[in-house]
């Protein structure tokens, strides 16, 4: 607060010297930390707010619906496949499958995508193959790089930890002047990591062309968001490091499209960061490993399952008259054939090589390390296992 | 050739390799108007500009965070940490991004991330600035660890490490930065990393060491040559991981005794790795035990006190006369 005294100081400070610290020299005017819009288009009876809709093409509309339908499949095959001990742990994403696609669909195949480990549905939208994705959750050492021509990290599983390296490839596209920006995700657990807001902070100072998408699902593993901080608005963390800031209905495609769009114009323009607060809910299981209903009261999902962002989408779409209930019963049994056919696909893959391990750590493999590879390999000889 | 100190012969390889690579690009604290600290990065910046000689927030976490980012989108970031005590900082990001992405991603993201790092004791400053934990790094699969002894080397394995696609831990001996001068070409020099130097040849005893500690044991070889006749075959390191476990072997394998010496503490150090490779590889020519001459297991102490705990010429002398008369 000013006092007069301050006051006096600082309007004879012009004649003085006057360290930058001193209270004299201080600037003591009230400071504008910004304002946080929340984004819904689409409510959760599918009611569109007209002067928002985005107006996309009938192919965006239908394909984006198609990405969110089969998101859902795949990860219902996934709970199967792991219950039949055919799969390791796996991290269902039902009822997220809006905010997860709406985040990708503004990329292009020059931009890149940094996911967390339940975003799979974007991944599938960025050319990941769903047998590639299964070899990755059944712990093969071939699923976790991405495929050839896709510019996505791997995702990472201590939480957080890919959000620096999002923010570097940001600062890479600046030092390579190339017109291209990076959408990272993660959720509300990974905000309490320091790292994250160590590369808010980064971004933000250097402009870096980056889209942080904190997927707000209400809870990390067991703890729920009120435990997780005490000011539960994440946008704010945008804010308080200097980068404008959205919360979005994480629920509704069209928010979530139209968010992540505007963001990804703005960081092309050379403006810099944005962060997307998406509020959601985890419908399902943290992992296969966990079971809700020792810390959670399941009267809590329920009104969550009445803004199934599917269900919605489909109302718009029927309102569109582009989608009929046969047009539904079609695309979701042909999202299920396809699961079950990269399902097949999967289970005709080659076994694990054992003898690769070694392979892939340094550009060439140092003389210690051959040592150590051979006796590896007399190991597997002793146990009569095939490798190369 | 001119006579540098060895800050200048890293400057004059950083200057020169941003100069044939325009994807070299340098992140730390305080290394652009400032020069760095030390002064190592002095006037790169002007050299180079303002995009590639990046002073960043004070986040080491977020330093080699973002570096790691950079590397995989095809840039050569060279990282400084003002202080190796200040790299646990960065832990999380060296041991979960930095040294495994390649082996994440089958090769497909390479990260040739130079980690430059003044470590070590012996010049007066306060707690967290006098750390020798290379032994971390050398525990740490994926990474390379590097660490030169004087300006001639420090250069030419500077140059290097930038030009390696893994990531590499250049830990330089802040004792040494200013202690001398050598004669360093003009021309870019590189060395090979992963390979020791046999600094002196000798037939009576190996004497291994590396970085800041090489100038006592140098010391040390001189007085026992001078004085009591004692041939010490002198090797100097310099890359700890991957270790040159062949020339090692070799000089035991000749001398049949060894003594080792490092100022990093001693439980796990360096020197244990060295004594379990020369006893697979030098078991049956060992005429003594081993020695080593090592910190000790306490954190570095205060500097009032901090010459009593770094080992001294006049130990190794002592180390090297007992392993000699053992029997």
């Amino acid at each position: 607060m000013a006092t007069e005294d301050q006051d006096t100081a600082r309007t004879t400070s012009g004649e003085e010297v006057v360290s930058p610290n001193t209270p004299s020299a201080m600037n003591t005017d009230p400071i504008n930390v910004g304002h946080i819009e929340v984004l819904q288009i689409l409510n959760e009876h599918g009611e569109v707010d007209k002067g928002l809709d985005p107006k996309l093409s009938n192919e965006t509309l239908m394909r984006v619906y198609r990405a969110m339908v089969l998101a859902r499949a795949f990860d219902q095959r996934m709970l199967t496949m792991q219950r039949q001990g055919r799969m390791g742990t796996f991290a269902p994403n039902i009822g997220q499958e809006a905010c997860i696609i709406g985040q990708v669909t503004p990329l292009t195949r020059d931009d890149w995508y940094a996911p967390s480990y339940r975003s799979f549905g974007a991944q599938i939208v960025r050319g990941w193959s769903m047998e590639h994705l299964m070899r990755l959750w059944a712990g093969f050492h071939d699923g976790f790089p991405p495929p050839k021509d896709v510019n996505d990290l791997p995702f990472s599983i201590v939480i957080g930890s890919h959000v620096l390296p999002a923010v570097g490839i940001g600062m890479g596209m600046t030092y390579k002047k190339q017109n291209n920006c990076v959408v990272v995700n993660f959720g509300d657990g990974a905000s309490s990591q320091g790292a994250v807001s160590e590369a808010l902070n980064f971004a933000a100072v250097y402009k870096a062309p980056v889209v942080f998408v904190c997927e707000n699902n209400g809870w990390a593993i067991s703890t729920p968001i009120k435990k997780q901080t005490a000011n539960e608005v994440f946008a704010t963390r945008g804010i308080s490091f200097g980068i404008p800031s959205i919360r979005v209905d994480g629920n509704d495609i069209l928010a979530m499209i139209c968010a992540t769009e505007e963001a990804t114009k703005r960081a092309k323009n050379g403006e810099g960061p944005t962060f997307i607060e998406a509020i959601t809910y985890r419908m399902s299981l943290h992992t296969t490993a966990d079971d809700p209903s020792v810390y959670r009261d399941e009267k809590e999902v329920e009104p969550w399952e009445k803004r199934c962002p599917i269900a919605r989408f489909e109302t718009y779409l029927k309102n569109k008259g582009l989608l009929t209930a046969d047009a539904i019963q079609e695309v979701l049994e042909s999202c299920e054939q396809e699961v079950i056919e990269a399902r097949d696909t999967f289970y005709s893959m080659p076994p694990a090589n054992p003898g690769e391990i070694f392979n892939h750590l340094y550009e060439s493999i140092p003389e210690e390390l051959k040592e150590q590879r051979e006796e590896y390999f007399r190991r597997l000889k002793e146990k009569g296992i095939d490798y190369e | 050739m001119s006579k540098l100190t060895m800050v200048e012969a890293l400057n004059l390889a950083m200057d020169q390799e941003m100069a044939r690579d325009e994807n070299v690009c340098m992140l730390g604290e305080d290394i652009g108007i400032n020069g760095g600290v030390f002064r190592t990065t002095k006037d790169l910046l002007e050299k180079h500009g303002e995009s590639r000689v990046l002073d960043t927030p004070l986040a080491e976490c977020g330093i080699v965070g973002v570096a790691v980012g950079m590397a995989i989108y095809g840039i050569r970031p060279v990282v400084e940490i003002q202080f190796s005590g200040f790299t646990m900082q960065a832990f999380d990001q060296i041991e979960q991004n930095m040294s495994r992405m390649r082996n994440r991603t089958r090769g497909k993201y390479t990260i040739p991330i130079v980690l430059r790092t003044p470590y070590g004791g012996g010049i007066r400053a306060v707690e967290h600035h006098s750390e020798s934990r290379e032994a971390y790094w050398a525990h740490t699969p994926g990474l390379k660890v590097v660490i030169p002894s004087g300006p001639r080397n420090a250069r030419a394995l500077l140059a290097a490490s930038i030009r390696e696609d893994d990531p590499i831990v250049f830990y330089e001996p802040k004792a040494v930065y200013r202690a001398f001068r050598e004669e360093v070409p003009d021309e870019p020099e590189v060395m090979e990393i992963g390979k020791a130097n046999i600094v002196r040849e000798g037939s009576d005893i190996t004497l291994i060491a590396y970085g800041a500690m090489m100038r006592p044991c140098k010391e040390a070889v001189e007085d026992l040559s001078d004085i009591h006749n004692i041939h010490v075959e002198l090797i100097d390191l310099l890359t700890i991981s991957p270790m040159d476990t062949a020339t090692i072997a070799a000089s035991v394998q000749k001398t049949g005794r060894c003594v080792i010496v490092h100022e990093g503490p001693r439980t796990c150090g360096v020197a244990s790795e060295i004594i379990a490779r020369l006893n697979e590889t030098a078991f049956e020519y060992l005429q003594a035990p081993i020695k080593r001459i090592t910190g000790f297991d306490i954190p570095f102490p205060y500097f009032q006190v901090e010459e009593h705990y770094l080992p001294e010429s006049d130990e190794i002398v002592n180390a090297i006369q007992e392993t000699l008369n053992w029997h």
